[in-house]
Formats: structure tokens, C-alpha cells, sequence
């Protein structure tokens, strides 16, 4: 019998777990920050991004999971009748009550001889569907478990987040490490009860707590998660090729990674807010995708996601030699910003269901 | 309210799972028990690939119930490469720039809301297939 690990290690499971498959998906339209300035501000405003993606009328969470989870498929190669567990973290699933994650599940053939659910913890609830996937699969109970983080994320008109609300994500089939592409070598969550951001029942557009939003929330629970994992596993900031911080616009995941020791290059490869906006569940899983499209055996890379309420989850990967011909598998994350059709604000006011239709 | 029809068509619905006949070897959709072609039992289920080419199309400005707030959208003809032809809304393409020929590949979107307290039905659409370029025009 294993001894559980104490506080002072990273969250391992007891057999070593990684991950077998990766897919993104980000929608067609784009909405240019600019936009939102010129309605809004007469064009005065400051913009945070330049652009964020904007799921079409036919999208929802549950259509662009499915995509990013047939992605992840393809990438690993394996039989959905394998995968034990389906879980979709976001806050914006299309229900309030009725799994988004049975509707994965089925679409990908991965029905009926598996767990399925929901997880919600604002930006966060992807990430910690990957760490209960590391825990599932590293203690033998399922081969495969597939995590997903993906949001259409909500933003009240004229409100500093409507600049950057997006929408996109990613999925991640977790397995064993032998068969993995980028082996988990640790992990660790930092979490406090912090009000920065909320939604409260039946409202539609959320609320934050302006500045609060940056130094007590952001900041100390990136930085304080990103270091502590590095201290238990031994690392420094130059022992990573890539690290990936949550993105709630270009300027936070830029200076927290600086806070902690990282140059902007290990930040580039993953920082996508800038063309697709905050993917909110979806914002590092997929700046995750984007630096698996690049890495080669032996990096490592270091993710740190921010949920607001709040709290971080860090994973300490390595690219293993079996990365080497994934990416071409499926379209890489880089094609999908490729694909790319403007669109004006009055065009997004349709989209994304802000008229009185009766 | 059509929950029961929505839920036992899902399977080909979300995942363009038809039938092949273990006879002659033809690939069925929708599935139908019985083989078209050689009119003996069918039931072994089949994944589709997805992929196809358009074999017509129209676009539809007059939507009809349930479908309004979509229009205007294109609805093809698409031949799949197992030989079924299958009709479906076309999406993630501008109405006007699809062509007879063009190479496409099934998505699962949402087809309709059964109003603002109702299910969401979910099926197959199709796109332009990610190597046509037509994916990157914008």
C-alpha cells in the first residue's frame, strides 16, 4: 500500500499518468476589441486583446466540446469504448440541469460503460477535471479518462470583460505515461475563498470585483500555485521550455509569469487571449494544446489555470518522444486562429442571443 | 415536443452512425434494417467517415417553424464517400459561396431549440472539409 502523499509533494498518482491525446477547437467569427470600443467608448477605450473568437449560432459548449474531444481522439488513437470518464468544465454549459458531458460522450461513442459529468469552478473547471482524470487513471480504476475545458464565456454589454469574453477550449485524454504524449510529473492546487468574480443563479451576465480582480485573486494564486509546485518538484523557471498561465487578457499572464522567473519567450508559444480572446475553462487547457503543437521530447512545460472564487491548479509536464507526428493528427491550434471571419458588433449582437426577439 | 423521435435517432444523428450490409457490402444511412441495394437484413452498425462532396444545395431565406432565427442558411445534398446521399444544413460557411463538388465534412451542431424552455437537439451539419481552402477564406 502506498502512503498518501503529504502537503509538502505534488499531487502523483500511484501509477504515473499522462497525456495520450490533445484536441482544440475554437470557433469561426471574430470580434474585433475595436468594435466593442467604437459602440461602446466612441473608440477611446483601451484594448485589452485584439480580437476574440465568437462561437456561431449552432455552437454551445456541448457542440464544441464534442470537436475538441473527436480531436483529442484522433490524436490518440484509441477506442472510445476505453474512456471511463467524460467530465466538461465550464460556466457556460447550455443547461442549468442536464449533463453537457453525456452529450460528449454519446457523440463520441464513448456510451454507456462510463462516468459522465459537469464541473464548474469558474476559469478553473477544466483544469481540475484533468487533476480528478490523473487521480481516476493513476489509480488503475479507468485506462482512459477525457478532461475538457471549454466556454462560451458571457460579458454584459459595454462591460470591460465583453472586450474579451471568448470562446474555445480544449480536450485531454489521460492515460497511462507510457503511452502518453506529455507525461504529468506533478501537480499541485492552491485555493482560497476569494469573491473577484461570480454569477449568481438565473443572471445572465456576471459580476467582478474591478481591481480586486488582479493582486488578491490573479496574481497570488498563480504565482503562489506556479512556485510552490516548482519548489516541490525541484524545478527553476529555466528548467521549462513553455509555461502556460491562465489568460484573462495579454498584460496578467505576462506579468505573472515574470513574477515567478519566466522570460516572454516561454511565454509566447501559449499566450492566445490576444487573437482569441479569455476562453475563461478553455484559456490555458488550449494555450496548453498550442505549445503541444510545438514541443519536442524532453521539454517541459508548466501550466498554471485560475479559476475566480478562487483558486490555481499547476501541472508540471514533459513531452515525451511520442509527441513526435501528434499535432498533423488532427487540425492544430494554430489553424483554427487561422480560420478566421470578422465579423462587426451588430453581427455579434445576433450570435450571441442579445436581441428581444419577442 | 418530439423528445422520444430526438432521442432514438441520436446515435446517427450525433455521430453519423449508419448500418453496412454484411451481403453486398453497402454502406446504409440513414440506417434501415434492410439493405437498398440487395434488399437482405442490414444491421450492423457503421461509422461514417464524415466526408463527402456537395451534390446540390439551396439556401433557405423562408425558414420554416423552429428554424427562423438560423436563416438565412444553406441546406445541402451531400454524397458521403461510403455513397450515401444524406441532406443537411451546411455551417461555418458564407451562404453563396458553396459549389457542386466542393469537399465537406460532418460537424455536430445544434439544429434547433425547442423554444426557450424545451430540449436543444443536436445532430450532423457539414463544413468545408479543413483542407479546402475554402476553411481559411474570411
Amino acid at each position: 500500500m502506498t502512503q498518501p502523499n503529504s502537503v509538502s509533494q505534488p499531487l502523483r498518482p500511484a501509477k504515473p499518468v499522462g497525456i495520450v491525446g490533445y484536441g482544440a477547437y475554437v470557433p469561426r467569427y471574430r470580434l474585433p476589441a475595436s468594435e466593442v470600443s467604437r459602440i461602446w467608448t466612441e473608440g477611446t477605450s483601451a484594448l485589452p486583446i485584439k480580437e476574440k473568437a465568437v462561437p456561431g449560432l449552432d455552437e454551445d459548449v456541448a457542440t464544441m466540446s464534442i470537436e475538441a474531444a473527436r480531436n483529442a481522439l484522433a490524436r490518440a488513437q484509441i477506442d472510445p469504448q476505453d474512456i471511463r470518464a467524460v467530465w466538461v468544465g465550464s460556466e457556460s454549459h447550455p443547461y442549468a440541469v442536464k449533463p453537457t458531458s453525456t452529450v460528449v460522450a454519446e457523440a463520441i461513442g464513448a456510451v454507456p460503460n462510463t462516468q459522465a459529468a459537469d464541473w464548474q469552478f469558474a476559469c478553473k473547471a477544466g483544469t481540475e477535471a484533468m487533476q480528478a482524470a490523473m487521480g481516476f487513471v493513476g489509480s488503475g480504476m479507468a485506462k482512459y479518462a477525457l478532461s475538457i475545458g471549454m466556454d462560451t464565456a458571457q460579458g454584459r454589454p459595454g462591460d470591460a470583460l465583453e472586450y474579451t469574453a471568448g470562446a474555445g477550449g480544449a480536450a485531454y485524454l489521460i492515460g497511462p505515461a507510457e503511452e502518453s504524449l506529455a507525461a504529468i510529473e506533478g501537480s499541485y492546487s492552491f485555493v482560497t475563498d476569494t469573491p473577484d468574480f461570480w454569477r449568481r443563479q438565473y443572471e445572465k451576465y456576471p459580476e467582478h470585483g474591478q481591481r480586486f480582480t488582479g493582486e488578491p485573486a490573479y496574481f497570488k494564486h498563480v504565482t503562489t500555485a506556479g512556485e510552490t509546485l516548482m519548489q516541490m518538484m525541484g524545478t527553476k523557471p529555466g528548467d521549462y521550455k513553455y509555461i502556460v498561465p491562465h489568460q484573462p487578457n495579454v498584460k496578467f499572464p505576462q506579468r505573472a509569469a515574470k513574477m515567478m522567473g519566466f522570460a516572454d519567450e516561454q511565454v509566447k508559444t501559449g499566450l492566445l487571449v490576444g487573437v482569441i480572446g479569455n476562453t475563461y475553462a478553455g484559456a490555458a487547457m488550449i494555450g496548453l494544446t498550442a505549445v503541444l503543437d510545438e514541443a519536442k521530447p524532453g521539454d517541459n512545460i508548466l501550466v498554471v489555470s485560475f479559476g475566480s472564487g478562487a483558486g490555481s491548479d499547476a501541472f508540471h509536464l514533459r513531452a515525451t518522444d511520442r509527441i513526435v507526428g501528434k499535432p498533423s493528427l488532427a487540425p492544430t491550434t494554430q489553424q483554427y486562429i487561422a480560420r478566421r471571419t470578422q465579423i462587426d458588433y451588430a453581427t455579434y449582437t445576433r450570435y450571441r442571443g442579445k436581441l428581444i426577439m419577442k | 415536443m418530439e423528445i422520444s423521435r430526438n432521442w432514438r435517432l441520436q446515435k446517427q444523428r450525433y455521430g453519423l452512425v449508419g448500418e453496412v450490409c454484411e451481403h453486398c457490402g453497402s454502406k446504409i444511412f440513414p440506417p434501415r434494417d434492410v439493405c437498398p441495394a440487395c434488399a437482405e437484413e442490414a444491421k450492423t452498425l457503421y461509422q461514417f467517415s464524415g466526408k463527402g462532396e456537395i451534390y446540390s444545395y439551396t439556401t433557405v431565406y423562408d425558414a420554416p417553424d423552429g428554424y427562423e432565427e438560423q436563416a438565412p442558411y444553406t441546406v445541402a445534398i451531400v454524397k458521403l464517400e461510403e455513397g450515401p446521399l444524406v441532406t443537411a444544413q451546411l455551417t461555418d460557411v458564407d451562404n453563396g459561396k458553396v459549389e457542386i463538388g466542393q469537399q465537406v465534412e460532418m460537424v455536430t451542431r445544434k439544429l434547433r431549440e425547442d423554444g426557450e424552455r424545451g430540449v436543444l437537439v443536436y445532430g450532423y451539419k457539414f463544413r468545408p472539409s479543413w483542407s479546402d481552402e475554402n476553411l481559411r477564406v474570411g
